[in-house]
């Protein structure tokens, strides 16, 4: 990938705090125009990684450019492109959210009556407009998050960091951050992501990178990440449980692989090689259990899920 | 002014969904005004702190009252002792009390800049693109008006108990102008203060514990001439008593031109060097 398709270069970054070592040799290639997800436990290192790219800590070594300005020598540019909403609403809690917006406006460079305008247009299309007179120490929890990411494309920027975004929100709260994110980014703005949740990141990063202990443990596309920890499972439940024996050996026939018996007397579940499409060996399977005269109660298909990814990864560091 | 009720968390006015049309267009407009000039992003800052006091009435009142306290505190319990009758007491008394408290409530910058980090909007503000000052140097503007407000009410307060300016409106104002002065150079150590300190607390404590003694020990109460030899020259010396000679002698009419030049020479000092660690702490922070 050529460094002008990069929005984010970082190499080797490391910040401790005390004898923490809190980010530990990170390094980061972020394409631009995408959702690029940092995903790790509380903890990893995300929010470190972040406020040292947003410029707000200085790290103790390695480097990094953002659009290809220097994160050290020229951190004024780069606060000229990106913006932060922090894991912790960065707003003023005593003034309303108007005023918040018009404060930052006018921070941004705007006139008054043109700061005014600003913020009016984005409460609105944030949904905030009934609000904006209200302190923002009143609002919940998701009308704190959507103020803080209105504040944050004021001026719409190159590249957008959030800082877990949802955490602590309402399913219904959380997916309106969604389709905020999805629509900021469909107009070209590079976001940064960080997320302990793995739905989040399958959602709507199109590259993550796993992060645990301050290091960057693996990097890739959900698909690649998933296919990285072998292929998808097919789990049976039977109705007869004195069938279990053979309707093992007849998945192991079918699907050449190891079948493995549940600790549920009636399941079995058989893991799939690389490379075998789960959908044709789940009806191939079916089909093989009924010439069998096997009757199965439940049969499902499963994925590789991020959780599973996410779990495979951090116990062979552990390990 | 206006009190805003400050409302309890609630959902019931649960916020209308967010228009994505409407947010696609605001996306797309592209616009990028030309960054603030430094001043304008102070003034900014300014009046964001005008709209706390608007919202959190409160905190003015701590600055208007305790002012007002002292002024009558020290005038009637130590007036007689000191100066055989409080009349004569007010008269010497009223520039110093009014430095020692307008001075005092610099402390409240530091916990101001110290709330602001430890909340988060601080992370705002320092990734903008702006004078790395301006969040500082706006509440030090607003302050401005708070200490303006405290001067005028115990100026107030001292003619209704009967103290009399022999310096005119003249000198009252330039006397006023110097501690307004002096306060926004020192208010810097503060800021400094707050940048470096965990909490808003430990601001309040190691500030009061150098400001008490700071403050006491001067000309503000007593004539350091009545005081033992070997302390006259500490207390005659420090900033606080360049800074009340300087301010006394402009409200009773004789200016007295060293410390008035001492106390901006102290000013710049403050500025210049807790001016630098403030905005090298921030930008380390």
């Amino acid at each position: 990938m050529s460094q002008r398709d990069l929005a984010i270069r970082a190499e080797g970054l490391v910040k401790h705090f005390k004898d923490v070592k809190a980010v530990d040799g990170v390094d980061l290639e972020v394409p631009t125009g995408t959702v690029y997800g940092v995903l790790g436990p509380n903890g990893a290192g995300k929010t470190t990684t972040v406020r040292m790219l947003a410029t707000l800590l200085r790290p103790d070594a390695g480097n990094a450019t953002v659009f290809g300005h220097d994160l050290l020598t020229d951190a004024a540019s780069v606060r000229s492109q990106v913006s932060l909403t922090g894991q912790y609403a960065s707003l003023d809690e005593d003034l309303t959210g108007a005023e918040n917006l018009v404060l930052l406006s006018r921070l941004y460079g705007y006139a008054k009556p043109a700061a005014r305008e600003r913020a009016g247009d984005l409460l609105e299309a944030f949904g905030l407009s009934a609000a904006a007179g209200k302190q923002v120490k009143a609002y919940s929890g998701g009308m704190r998050r959507r103020l803080d990411i209105a504040a944050s494309i004021i001026v719409t920027p190159k590249l957008l960091f959030l800082d877990e975004p949802t955490t602590g929100l309402d399913p219904r709260s959380r997916n309106q951050v969604w389709d905020v994110i999805r629509t900021i980014v469909a107009e070209g703005t590079t976001v940064l992501l960080t997320t302990q949740y793995l739905e989040e990141a399958d959602q709507l990063a199109s590259r993550i990178a796993v992060i645990d202990t301050g290091k960057v443990i693996a990097e890739g596309t959900p698909g690649q990440l998933k296919s990285s920890v072998g292929a998808g499972s097919i789990r049976v439940r039977l109705h007869h449980a004195d069938q279990r024996a053979h309707a093992q050996g007849v998945l192991a026939e079918a699907l050449a692989v190891e079948v493995a018996l549940d600790d549920d007397p009636v399941a079995l579940t058989a893991r799939l090689a690389p490379g075998q499409d789960t959908a044709e060996q789940g009806s191939h399977v079916l089909g093989e259990l009924a010439r069998a005269g096997i009757l199965v109660d439940d049969f499902s298909l499963g994925q590789p899920s991020l959780d599973e990814v996410f779990l495979s990864l951090t116990d062979r560091i552990d390990v | 002014m206006t009190v805003t009720q400050t409302d309890t968390k609630s959902d019931v006015d649960a916020p209308a969904p967010v228009a994505k049309e409407h947010l696609r267009r605001l996306l797309a407009t592209g616009e990028r005004p030309a960054a603030p000039s430094a001043f304008a992003s102070a003034r900014a800052f300014a009046w964001r702190s005008m709209l706390k006091i608007k919202h959190v009435p409160e905190q003015l009142g701590d600055i208007l009252v305790f002012p007002i306290i002292m002024l009558l505190m020290f005038t009637y319990l130590f007036g007689g002792a000191i100066a055989g009758g409080t009349g004569e007491y007010l008269q010497f008394l009223l520039p110093g009390i009014m430095v020692m408290s307008i001075v005092m409530t610099t402390i409240y910058t530091g916990m101001s800049v110290n709330i602001d980090i430890n909340k988060g909007v601080s992370d705002r503000f320092r990734t903008l693109p702006i004078w790395r000052a301006a969040p500082m140097v706006g509440y030090l503007l607003a302050d401005m008006f708070r200490y303006a407000a405290a001067g005028a009410i115990m100026f107030g307060t001292g003619l209704v108990m009967g103290y009399r300016p022999e310096g005119g409106a003249v000198g009252v104002l330039l006397g006023v102008g110097l501690l307004l002065v002096f306060c926004f150079a020192f208010s810097w150590v503060w800021t400094w203060l707050g940048l470096i300190t965990r909490s808003e607390k430990t601001v309040m404590s190691i500030s009061m514990s150098i400001l008490f003694p700071m403050t006491f020990l001067s000309n503000v109460m007593v004539d350091p001439s009545t005081m033992p030899g070997w302390l006259q020259p500490v207390v005659k010396n420090t900033p606080i008593s360049q800074l009340v000679d300087g301010v006394r002698g402009l409200f009773d009419g004789t200016v007295d031109s060293v410390s008035v030049l001492t106390t901006l020479i102290w000013s710049g000092g403050f500025v210049a060097v807790f001016g630098f660690l403030t905005i090298r702490a921030y930008n380390r922070k």
